[in-house]
This record gives structure tokens, C-alpha cells and sequence, in this order.
């Protein structure tokens, strides 16, 4: 009966997406319309989508760190190249204790449909947690002890917060944003040990171990839960090889630890298992995280499209990053049946070099990117993506993460100034 | 008649390019230094040549007021390039077919259009006008009216600045009327709720992008319970996304009377298309009448760019004596929706530099001078 329920369900979504990917449909769908057309899964309304005489209203969420500075160069790169696309800026204060801000934010989103986004700070639980948590610890014997669930080791933010959610964590469960995408391609004017890796991370983004349920049931004794259920399993999978067929990728990659976690990782690569059946064209094989990582930096170029639950991509996206040359150039995106974010690759705030003019702009813009392309506007994001690869692989202007000298101004003059070159 | 249209046409399109060329050469060094300091700045020139925008001059004045803008567009050299069709309801054997024009427009996703003259009684028995076959073939569901006050037109009211948002592809426009008896006619007014979201979910939209702070619903939902009560309901139910904006409803009635006695308590209006093509005039005449009040149509994909309020003053007619500024500021408009930023300043300036001076005005408001006056007073104070 579930199963039934399920496949009706799914069903007509996948149609939708097999709609746009078939040379049949007119070139004109883009991935925003045919979001609007997907059919409603959970029990919410379609809203009439925001795209008025062509231009489409998109959701600004600066954050914090560098943040405000990367979507100030966005919006210059913008306007420089005439992009029909009207931001509607939120910011999120992260010193205020309510998550006012961030309900608006995910309110915007809804309406809107499609969002960029930097990283949000959780900045302020940090104080308030760290004076109340031990005296929290002795008060009670059972209270939820939720950790913020920060994917990147970056040392600012702070990984404790009882009660409060990640804002990030909030934004992403809150939109049923259940998959993430991280599309990791060497740039060759950044020199790195391995050339030419070309793999696409699409990673389980709203359970698993970010579900944030733990306790503490004895003292001393703490429980976490890791959730995976059947039908995000599947929804993830049938997205990720959805996303090999109409990309044209030859393997998929499901990673797990199915050997010890046999009922929660074996659920999600059984699922993914049976799903390969309906996709004979592309190869699927599996992979214990451990070895992957492993692998990863060894012989990165045996893997094409790689799937797997959350924290695993978590882990394995900031790996491949650090292959390609560090936090600031690639970008990912967030997709839900209805809703799209896009953030750079990363989830570091970079407040450390916040207003120093040294943060690499190239997540933010390639985000940006993304995010034209996702819209329809092919024209302007291969522009923007030819002045990109200009500035970055023959210009070579860099920041000094990437082993360039360049401030940040310098790059974005740069692919300003490649534009003109590249639009004759 | 139409022998006599085809020829004023005629005589203009000849004209606009010859006084266009002299116009060119006159103002050529003034807007040099123009033009260098826009190419740093726009750069969609550069990038991909030049802007392609339909064109419909429309009946009555609209030639001579389509004529100025162009004269304006050659003089501050914006890189537009118009696809001119003659499109007109009354002179159909001259009209381009309708097919052309709408590929034309959702080709180049921009048109700037005059008016289109409605006959009473129509030649074929058709119930739908030309308008509305473009506004259902294109899907331009959302009709914008920015009224606000203009430096030096003296009015009843100061500082009116309202944005009225009407719905235009249903409700008492979709054409469905009936004798069902010998002497009973029925009209439907049909409303969707599909159609009522998203002129409401439009109207906060453009609310969020300019900045205001209040949408106000238009309706009467206290007589007309179903129809417009549906309207009501999907405007509250839109208004719940937007909890930064305060949403208000107001009995179309009461509206108007609001409306000449305190214009200033409005910000965004959202309404129906009946009440909304009623209080568009009303406001335009509030702020100096239909000569100078700009309005847009919007699709998802494009936008038709026309007058505020659609009146064809055909008593005017080749008398040189319309007031152009209407089109010149719906011609600023469209090029600040297709990012020429600052040309679209440039002609907003200079518009408001010429109604504050106030030497030069058109019969509209007062003042003796032609059409081409103004223009040219236009084209001078270009900066």
C-alpha cells in the first residue's frame, strides 16, 4: 500500500523531470518552469511564480562573514551585464536570539522560488549556550540536546546550541531541499595535485544525521539519531541518476557504510540498488565511505556522479573541494520539488577575512551562475561563465587562497573586464 | 478615413526619419560626452549590439506621440532598435495580422505601444477587442499605473505617488455575453482563483521591489460575494507570504471617493480589471490627465509598455498639440527594464527638468506650445 502510495506519488515528478530532459520538450523549459510544474508532494499550495516581463525576483540571503561582500560583487556583475533578474535582499542578524528573520527568509523563498545565499551565522546561541549549557546539563536528566550541525570544520563558528537549530540546517528542512548538488571540475589555472577531476557530489540534504534529534537519556549517556527513510532514500537516488541521464554521466556512485550501519546505510544503498535497475544505461556501483575518501584523494578520476547520505557529503563535497583547490571556488545548490538555493560549495562564513578584501569571490559568482542557469537566462550565464573561466584559468587572477596575489576587487574587475572581451 | 490615416502615417514615418537625421546632427556634439560617459556604465550595447522592441503606433495621437520618443531615443543615441507594425481595431484593412505582432513582441519581450481605438459597435460582431486578443495572446495579465505627481503640473492634490495594479485578462473583460431572451442580455464576469492569486501575488511582488509598504485590495465583495469575495480571499491569502507588507481591502466605492479626497493614504492598489481601468483614470486625472501619466503591461515573460491611462484623443489628430510626456516616461521605463539605467534616467531627467521649467507646455497643462516643442525642449535638456 505504502509503495503504492508512493509510486503515485513520485510518479508523475519524475515524468516532469523525464518532460524536460527529452529532446522533444521545447528548449525553452527551464529547470524554474519546470519546478512550478512539478506536482505538489507535501501538502502546500502552489504559489504563482515570480517572473514579471522576464525578469525573475530572486531571494538575496547575504549572511554573514563574507557573505555581504561576494553578493555585493554579484550584483555589480549583475548590473554590469544587464542579468533580468530583481534581488530581494534579507538580511539575517545573526546577534538576535528569534528566528524572526529567519522564518522571513524562508517565507521569501517560498514565494520567490528560487534563492542565493551565503553562509548564515548561528552566532548568537554561542554565548547563550555556552554560559547555560552546563548548568542545563545538571538541571535535566532527558532534554534535547540538539547540535548545530556545522558541515565545515571552520573554527568561528561554533558547534554547540541547544534547542536552536542551525539556521541553515532550519532553511534547508524547512523548503524540503532533500538534495544537494556539487558540481566539482578542475579549473586548470589553479595548480593542484590532481588535474582534470570532473565529479558531481549530489548528497541526501534534510536527514540521516542532521536530523537533530539527540538526548541525553541517562546522564552521561547521549543518544543521536540518524534517520533514513525509504522515500527520501528514493527521492534522492531517482534525483541523482535524473541528474546522470540528462547530464550525460556514465557512473553512479552510491556511498555508504552499509557493513556497519546495516539497517539505516543499507536502507539508502538497497534503495539506490533497485533504483539503478530502472537506469540500465548508467553503471552504479557502491563504495564504503571510508576507502571513498580514500580513494578520493588517491584516484580521484575513477569517480563520475557520487551519492550519498548527509554527513557523508558533507564530508566528501569539503575533500573534494580542498583536491580542487580550496573553499572559494566551487558552488552548490540546494534543490527541493519546488524550491531552489544556491550557495557557495562550502559552508564556511569566512568571517576571519570578512572586509580584508582577500575572500574569493568565484563560489559566490559560479553560484550566481548556477542560479541563471537554473532561470533559463543560458545567455548570460554563458557569459558570465566565459568571463570566469577567462579571469581564472588564462588570466589567472586570483586571490591568495588559490596561490594568486589578486585582492578580491581584482578578480571581479577582471571578469568585468572579460565580459566585454568574451561577448564579441 | 482610412485613406487619410495611411497617409498622415505615412507622412510621419517620412517625416520622423527626415527630422530625425536633422535633429541627429544638431544634437550629435551636445550628447557625445553623454554617450561616452553611458558606455562604462551599460554594457548591453557592448555585449550584444543593440535592443531589439516592437513598436505600435496605435490610433489617434499615438504616431506623433511614438514619433517623439523616437526623435528623443536618436538624439541621446540608445542603442534601441524598433520593429514598427501599423496594428489598429479600426482601420482593418491596413492593421498588421495579429500572429505578427504578438511573435514580434514575445520575440523581443519588449514593445512600447500608443492606443488602440475601440469602436462601439465592431465591424466582424466580435465581442473581444484588439486589445484584449493581445493581452490574451500574450498573457499580459498585469496592468501597471505609477501616478505620482509631477514637478510643476499644477493639481488639486500634491505628492500623490500610488502604484495601481489591475488584473486585465478576465473578470468583466472576458467577452462572454449573451441574449438569452429577447431583451435580456447577460454579462459574465468571470474570476479564478489561479488568475486573482497571481495578479495578487504580482501586486506584492512589485510592491517588495519598489519598496512601498501597503497593498490595498480593490473590490466588492459586498455585493458580488462569489466573484469578487474570491478575489478578496486570494489577495488575503497571498498577503499572508508578505508579513513585512500590511495588506488592507477597500470597497471600490469607497475607494474612489477616497481617492479625490486623500490620494496620499494609497500606496500599492491590487484590483480587479473593471474597477481597476476605473480607478487608473481617475488617479491619471488626478496628476494632469492622460497626457502624462506612464503604465505597463506585464507577462510572465514580457512587457508591453503604454500610456496610464488609454485615451486616443483623436480630436487632436495631426494638430501637433498632445502632450508627449506620457510615452516619453513609458519609453524611460522600458529602458530601465531592460538595464540602460542610466539612459532611462537621462529621459526621466530631462522630462521633469522641462514640466519644472515650465516655459514649455502643451495645451494639457496650460501652456501653448506643440508636441514638437516639447520634444525638442526634451531632447535639449538631455544631460
Amino acid at each position: 500500500m505504502a509503495v503504492r502510495i508512493l509510486t503515485r506519488l513520485v510518479l508523475p515528478e519524475i515524468k516532469g523531470a523525464a518532460f524536460a530532459s527529452s529532446a522533444a520538450a521545447p528548449a525553452t523549459l527551464s529547470d524554474f518552469d519546470v519546478q512550478h510544474k512539478t506536482p505538489v508532494i507535501r501538502k502546500q499550495k502552489l504559489i504563482p511564480k515570480a517572473q514579471y516581463g522576464g525578469r525573475h525576483a530572486v531571494t538575496m540571503l547575504p549572511g554573514g562573514g563574507i557573505g555581504p561582500e561576494c553578493m555585493g560583487y554579484v550584483r555589480d556583475i549583475f548590473k554590469y551585464i544587464g542579468a533580468p533578474v530583481d534581488f530581494e535582499v534579507v538580511d539575517i542578524d545573526p546577534n538576535v536570539d528569534n528566528d524572526d528573520d529567519v522564518q522571513y527568509a524562508i517565507t521569501t523563498i517560498k514565494r520567490n522560488g528560487v534563492g542565493l545565499k551565503g553562509n548564515i551565522e548561528t552566532k548568537s546561541e554561542a554565548a547563550y549556550v555556552t554560559s547555560r549549557n552546563v548548568a542545563l546539563r545538571n538541571e535535566l536528566d532527558m532534554y534535547a540536546y540538539v547540535l548545530n550541525c556545522k558541515s565545515s570544520g571552520n573554527i568561528e563558528t561554533k558547534s554547540e546550541a541547544a534547542y536552536v537549530t542551525s539556521r541553515n540546517v532550519a532553511l534547508r528542512n524547512e523548503l524540503d531541499m532533500y538534495a544537494y548538488v556539487l558540481n566539482c571540475k578542475s579549473f586548470p589555472g589553479v595548480s593542484t595535485r590532481h588535474k582534470d577531476i570532473d565529479i558531481t557530489i549530489i548528497r541526501q540534504n534534510t536527514e540521516g544525521e542532521y536530523a537533530m534529534l539527540e538526548h541525553e537519556s541517562v546522564r552521561g549517556v547521549i543518544e543521536s539519531m540518524k534517520v533514513v527513510t525509504a522515500s527520501n532514500s528514493e527521492r534522492v537516488a531517482r534525483f541523482a541518476f535524473e541528474f546522470a541521464k540528462k547530464n550525460g554521466k556514465k557512473k553512479v556512485t552510491t556511498v555508504h557504510k552499509a557493513n556497519i550501519m546495516k539497517l539505516s546505510d543499507g536502507l539508502f544503498l538497497e534503495t539506490s540498488r533497485r533504483l539503478a535497475k530502472e537506469y540500465p544505461e548508467i553503471e552504479h556501483n557502491d563504495m564504503i565511505i571510508d576507502n571513498c575518501c580514500m580513494q578520493l584523494v588517491a584516484k580521484p578520476h575513477q569517480f563520475d556522479v557520487m551519492l550519498m547520505t548527509n554527513l557523508y557529503g558533507s564530508i566528501v563535497s569539503n575533500v573534494v573541494c580542498g583536491l580542487l583547490g580550496g573553499a572559494g571556488l566551487l558552488s552548490g545548490r540546494n534543490y527541493g520539488d519546488h524550491y531552489a538555493v544556491f550557495e557557495p560549495g562550502t559552508r564556511n562564513t569566512g568571517t576571519a577575512i570578512a572586509g580584508k578584501n582577500v575572500a574569493n569571490p568565484i563560489a559566490m559568482i559560479n553560484a550566481s551562475i548556477d542560479m541563471l542557469e537554473h532561470l533559463g537566462h543560458h545567455y548570460h550565464a554563458e557569459l558570465l561563465r566565459r568571463a570566469v573561466h577567462r579571469t581564472v584559468n588564462e588570466d589567472r587572477v586570483l586571490t591568495p587562497d588559490c596561490g594568486g596575489t589578486a585582492s578580491s576587487t581584482d578578480v571581479v574587475n577582471s571578469i568585468i573586464g572579460n565580459i566585454g572581451h568574451v561577448g564579441h | 478615413m482610412s485613406l487619410i490615416s495611411r497617409n498622415v502615417f505615412r507622412a510621419l514615418v517620412q517625416g520622423s526619419q527626415h527630422v530625425g537625421k536633422g535633429v541627429h546632427t544638431t544634437a550629435v556634439n551636445k550628447d557625445k560626452n553623454v554617450c561616452f560617459a553611458q558606455h562604462t556604465i551599460s554594457t548591453l550595447q557592448t555585449k550584444e549590439g543593440r535592443i531589439k522592441c516592437t513598436l505600435i503606433p496605435g490610433d489617434g495621437v499615438g504616431p506623433e506621440m511614438v514619433y517623439s520618443v523616437q526623435e528623443v531615443f536618436k538624439a541621446a543615441n540608445i542603442p534601441v532598435d524598433f520593429e514598427s507594425f501599423f496594428f489598429s481595431e479600426v482601420n482593418p484593412t491596413l492593421s498588421a495580422p495579429l500572429e505578427d505582432v504578438v511573435n514580434s513582441i514575445a520575440k523581443n519581450k519588449i514593445c512600447i505601444k500608443g492606443i488602440l481605438a475601440t469602436p462601439d459597435f465592431s465591424h466582424t460582431g466580435e465581442l473581444q477587442t484588439l486589445n484584449m486578443k493581445l493581452r490574451n495572446a500574450l498573457d499580459l495579465y498585469a496592468n501597471v499605473v505609477h501616478v505620482k505627481s509631477l514637478p510643476n503640473v499644477k493639481c488639486r492634490h500634491h505628492d500623490v505617488d500610488c502604484i495601481i495594479i489591475r488584473e486585465q485578462t478576465e473578470g468583466e473583460y472576458s467577452a462572454l455575453e449573451h441574449e438569452s431572451v429577447p431583451g435580456v442580455v447577460e454579462c459574465l464576469k468571470i474570476i479564478t482563483a489561479a488568475k486573482s492569486e497571481r495578479i495578487a501575488k504580482f501586486a506584492f511582488d512589485y510592491a517588495v521591489k519598489m519598496g512601498r509598504k501597503k497593498v490595498t485590495a480593490v473590490h466588492k465583495a459586498n455585493i458580488m460575494k462569489l466573484g469578487d469575495g474570491l478575489f478578496l480571499r486570494s489577495c488575503e491569502e497571498m498577503a499572508k507570504l508578505y508579513p513585512r507588507i500590511q495588506f488592507e481591502k477597500m470597497i471600490v466605492d469607497n475607494c474612489t471617493m477616497q481617492m479625490v479626497s486623500n490620494p496620499n493614504q494609497f500606496d500599492v492598489m491590487v484590483t480587479p480589471n473593471l474597477y481597476g481601468n476605473i480607478v487608473d483614470n481617475l488617479a491619471s486625472g488626478l496628476v494632469g490627465g492622460a497626457g502624462v501619466v506612464a503604465g505597463a503591461s506585464y507577462s510572465a515573460e514580457c512587457a508591453v509598455f503604454e500610456q496610464g491611462a488609454r485615451h486616443i484623443f483623436s480630436g487632436a489628430v495631426g494638430k501637433n498639440i498632445a502632450n508627449p510626456t506620457a510615452m516619453l516616461l513609458c519609453s524611460a521605463n522600458l529602458l530601465a527594464h531592460v538595464n540602460l539605467h542610466s539612459y532611462s534616467k537621462m529621459i526621466k531627467n530631462a522630462v521633469n527638468k522641462v514640466l519644472a521649467d515650465g516655459k514649455v507646455r502643451t495645451k494639457d497643462l496650460g501652456g501653448q506650445s506643440t508636441t514638437k516643442d516639447f520634444t525638442y525642449a526634451v531632447i535639449h535638456s538631455l544631460v
